[in-house]
Formats: C-alpha cells, structure tokens, sequence
C-alpha cells in the first residue's frame, strides 16, 4: 500500500474521528473518542494489514489519551491512534487485545501504571508492578510525586 | 459443573537455569508435551521511562542507552530520532555515517553473542566459546570509537558526540576482514552440522500469521517470513546510501532465525565496510537550541528488532512523556504461538530463539509498599549511606572521611 493509497483508505474512518493530524509522510495521528478506539484499531489492523508497533498510555491532566501507534512497512509511515479517556474517575475503554494479540501485554501494563481499565481485556492481571504494591496507586499518573 | 482436572505444572524460573535475566515460565504439560504456557516478568524493572521525565532532554540519551547493556546504541538513536522528529532537524551527514558505523557494529556483536548462547543452550560450548571469542574485538572496536565497549554514549539531539577518527579506520577494517573470515567459519561448521540440523529445524515454529498477529519483530520476524526492517522502511542515518539487502527465511523454526542472524552478520560487516570508504567530511553534530512543543515518534533496527520511542514534549527542558517499546516486550508473548505443542526439550532453545532480553522489557518505580511513597534517587542514595554509616557503627569501623585521606 503506497503513500496515497493509505491517505484515501484513511478517509474512509474520517466519520470516527475527531480530526486527522498529518504531520508529514511519514507520521500520521489519527484523533478520535474512547469509544471510537476499538473500530478504528479494527479497521487499521485487520482491513488495512498495518503492523501494530505499541501503544503509549498518557496522564495528560484533562483526561487519559492511550495512543496506538501502527506502521505501514511498505512506505515506513507510522499511524497512530490518539484516543481520548475524558472520564478521569473511571477510566476504563475496550481493549483490542481480542482481535490482536500483541497488545496483551501493553495494555495490562497500561492498567498497572495508569488504572485504565479496558474492557473484554481476556487475562487484565498485573505484568510489571509487583504482587504487593498497594491497589490503586498508578505510578505513571500525574498526581505520583516523580 | 463441569469437573476440572488439574494439570501438571512445570516452573521455569524466575531464576532461568540457563539464561542470566529473570523471568518465570510456567509451562502446562500434558506427559512431555507443552499445552500451554505462561509468562511472568517484570523482576528486573527500574523506572526507565519515569525517571526519563525527570532529566533534561540531553541526559536521556545516557539513561535510556542503559535500558540494555547490549543494544546500548540502538535505544539512544530511536530516542534522539523522536526528538529530531519534533524539533525537525536533520543531523550533519558524517553523523549519520558515524550512526550507522556504531550501530552495526552492535548488531555484529550481538548476533555474534546470540550464537555463543544458543550453542549454549543446546549443548555445544565450543560454538559458545567460539562466537564469544570473536565477539571480543568487535567490543574492541567500540571501545576505540566511543570510549566504551557497551553503553557508548555516542548519540545526542542533532548529531554524534564522538567522531570516527580517520586515522584508525585502516585498523578498523583490518579488523572486519578478520571478523569475517573467522563468522565465515563459525557460520559453516554451525550451518553444515547434521546434528544442528536436526537438532533446530522443525522447532519452535513460528508462522506467518502468528508473526503478524503477534506483531513480532527484527530476526524473529524475518525469520517467519515476515520481510520487514526498518533500516529499509523508514531508512534512518545513512542506510539508505549503503548496498545491503535484508535477510528472509520461510520456515519460522529456530534453525532460520539462526540462519538470519547469521547471515545478516556479513550484512553489517559490509555495511561498515562501505560507511567508513563513503564516510563525509565534515562536523558530526548540528546545534539543537530549544527543543518546542509537540510529539514525535523514533524507530531504529536494534539487533532484536525494532526499537520504538515515542517523546512528547510541552516546550520545556524535560519530556513531558517518553514511552520505549523494546523489540523483546513483543517477542517475548509469541512464544504462547512457539512453544504450545512442543515437547519440554525444546523450550528453552525455542524461548532462546527470540534473544529475548528482559531488562529490555521492563522499566518503572521504587516504591515503599507500606507507606505508598516512591522513593527518588536521592532518598535512596540517602537511604544506602544510612545503611552503610550504620553497618560501619556495628562492626565499630573507624570514622573515615575523604577529607581526612
């Protein structure tokens, strides 16, 4: 899939986002609402064949913002889907782990270090705090003194 | 209800019989079968990417090539990429030249490491001594470069701290041809053993779509067919200007990642080769005053696969939020794909086969379980010369100060 190709199949989710950001080339962020994430992570993943690279969790003071981020190999440009978690008491969205197994792992991490919970996520144990640190103490969050 | 049967449990770890990280495998076997595995990590975390926001921009390159001992280069270089994808500035080109020198380099090494261990892993300490043997003067070479034979510091925003001095690149190449001649040898006794042979292939299969779905990366993917590297794809530093080509095997077992990393050893050897005769003239770092708001995404080949840093910046001196994906955080959950269906013997070389690499993987917070504070660098710095003040009391240790020397 070259260049334009992925430009106009983007188009085709523009009704799920907020806006799309295209900062160059090679680096493309998609905006949309939590609950938007899971079928633009979908469409990205099984109808578009991108590679998932990560996804990064935020603490940005208003609200969460977890960030999938996507590669097309082909023309080495990076997707990422920035979605917004505005309710910061619970914040919780659907995981993609279901239908990409890769993000397992990241978004139990993102649980441990932020609290997001997400939603149908088949095994949300803890991976990287220890068995006793205590419960709701989220290490990355903005109010944990660095 | 449906009556559950307990299954039999084998442990594997946290402390690896074979490999020298911790990590916890639990493996459900059915007689000597593997039906099902489980992995626990996160020993070995120390806050990497916390303590990342904490330092200035220009400190992070020396804190994040600490995020492993072995691709000490390639974790910096993804970082500083990020970084110059925000502030927008493209590095001098004998620092990119001087980027791809010392990150393939690494690879040479690393490969080269692989192979001593797997040897290891299966029983063939000759191999081990061997590749380990010839890795040494490749450490060599870094050290005349950078200083360092790991964590060499070299990469900052806009540039390349220390240059390659022209008058040891004769040495330099001198040296390759000797590494390479003597890889030539190690790839074919190892290539051409029936034992190997039948030993590696057909285990720990990886397909193509478990690759893929997987999301797996560097030589793990490459091995399972899946033909990516991002030296080609995003081409970073001066990949672009070499001749080399990227290395693919079919079969997905242990034997084509062996295979591919052999292989791709002579790749980097000649890549350095053709660097250092194209090297450019000239500075090897740009000025990088104020690096301003925004975000931006770095990736650069490690010796495991791609290596992802993503930096978010408010315009101050500290980044505001520094996510790093090492290549093994997503080889690592493949195994779920590799090693169910296995037999026991071929866990451990089907789990060696990704050169996973566990402080790669991890990275976070102190913190005091009982009072929920999270300790910083200076209270446990405080904390460790209490602990060493009192240890001198008990045992009734004079009290020295440096002063006094």
């Amino acid at each position: 899939m070259n260049q334009e190709e992925l430009d106009n199949r983007l188009a085709e989710i523009s009704d799920k986002l907020i806006d799309t950001q295209r900062i160059s080339d090679r680096r493309v962020f998609l905006l949309c609402e939590s609950e938007n994430s899971f079928a633009v992570n979908k469409f990205l993943f099984q109808d578009l064949a991108l590679r998932f690279i990560i996804a990064t969790g935020i603490d940005s003071d208003s609200c969460f913002e977890v960030l999938y981020h996507y590669s097309n190999d082909e023309t080495g440009c990076i997707v990422t889907v920035k979605a917004f978690i505005r309710d910061r008491e619970n914040p919780s969205m659907e995981s993609i782990t279901p239908i990409l197994p890769a993000a397992e792992w990241i978004e139990r991490e993102m649980r441990d270090i932020l609290g997001i919970d997400f939603i149908n996520h088949p095994n949300l144990r803890r991976l990287i705090l220890s068995d006793d640190w205590p419960e709701g103490v989220y290490p990355l969050r903005k109010e944990v003194k660095k | 209800m449906k009556k559950s049967v307990r299954k039999p449990i084998l442990a594997v770890g946290p402390f690896h019989p074979l490999q020298e990280e911790m990590e916890f495998f639990q493996l459900t076997v059915d007689g000597e079968i593997v039906t099902d595995i489980d992995v626990r990590i996160s020993y070995n975390h120390r806050g990497i990417e916390k303590l990342s926001e904490t330092l200035q921009f220009d400190q992070v390159p020396f804190l994040v090539s600490r995020v492993c001992g072995i691709c000490s280069a390639s974790h910096p270089l993804a970082y500083v990429q990020a970084v110059e994808d925000i502030v927008g500035v493209t590095p001098p080109d004998r620092a990119l030249y001087v980027r791809v020198i010392i990150n393939e380099l690494e690879r040479i090494h690393s490969h080269l490491l692989w192979v001593g261990l797997a040897g290891h892993f299966i029983g063939y300490d000759t191999v081990f001594m061997w590749a380990w043997k010839y890795r040494e003067p490749v450490l060599d070479l870094l050290e005349k470069i950078t200083g360092n034979r790991n964590n060499y510091g070299n990469v900052k925003v806009g540039g390349c701290r220390e240059d390659v001095p022209d008058e040891i690149i004769p040495k330099i190449l001198q040296e390759l041809d000797n590494v390479e001649q003597k890889t030539e040898m190690l790839a074919k006794a190892v290539l051409d053993d029936p034992v190997l042979h039948a030993r590696l292939k057909g285990v720990g299969t990886l397909s193509n779509k478990d690759a893929m779905d997987y999301a797996v990366v560097g030589p793990t993917a490459r091995g399972s067919g899946v033909d990516i590297d991002v030296r080609r794809d995003d081409p970073y530093a001066a990949y672009a200007d070499l001749d080399w080509k990227v290395i693919t095997q079919t079969e997905g077992d242990v034997f084509a990642k062996a295979v591919v990393r052999l292989l791709e050893t002579f790749e980097s050897i000649k890549m350095v080769r053709q660097a250092l005769k194209k090297l450019p003239k000239g500075p090897v770092a740009a000025e990088v005053k104020e690096i301003p708001p925004g975000e931006g995404c770095g990736h650069a080949e490690a010796p495991r696969g791609e290596t992802f840093h993503y930096v978010r910046s408010d315009g101050g001196n500290r980044p505001v939020r520094h996510k790093i994906r090492a290549p093994s955080y997503v080889n690592v959950p493949s195994f779920r794909a590799s090693c169910i269906g296995q037999h026991i013997a071929d866990v451990t070389i089907t789990l060696a086969a990704v050169d996973p690499c566990y402080s790669c993987t991890e990275r976070m917070a102190v913190m005091d379980s009982r009072s929920n504070v999270i300790l910083d660098y200076e209270s446990l710095l405080r904390l460790s010369r209490e602990k060493t003040a009192k240890i001198k009391k008990e045992i009734g240790s004079p009290e020295l100060k440096l002063e006094d020397l």
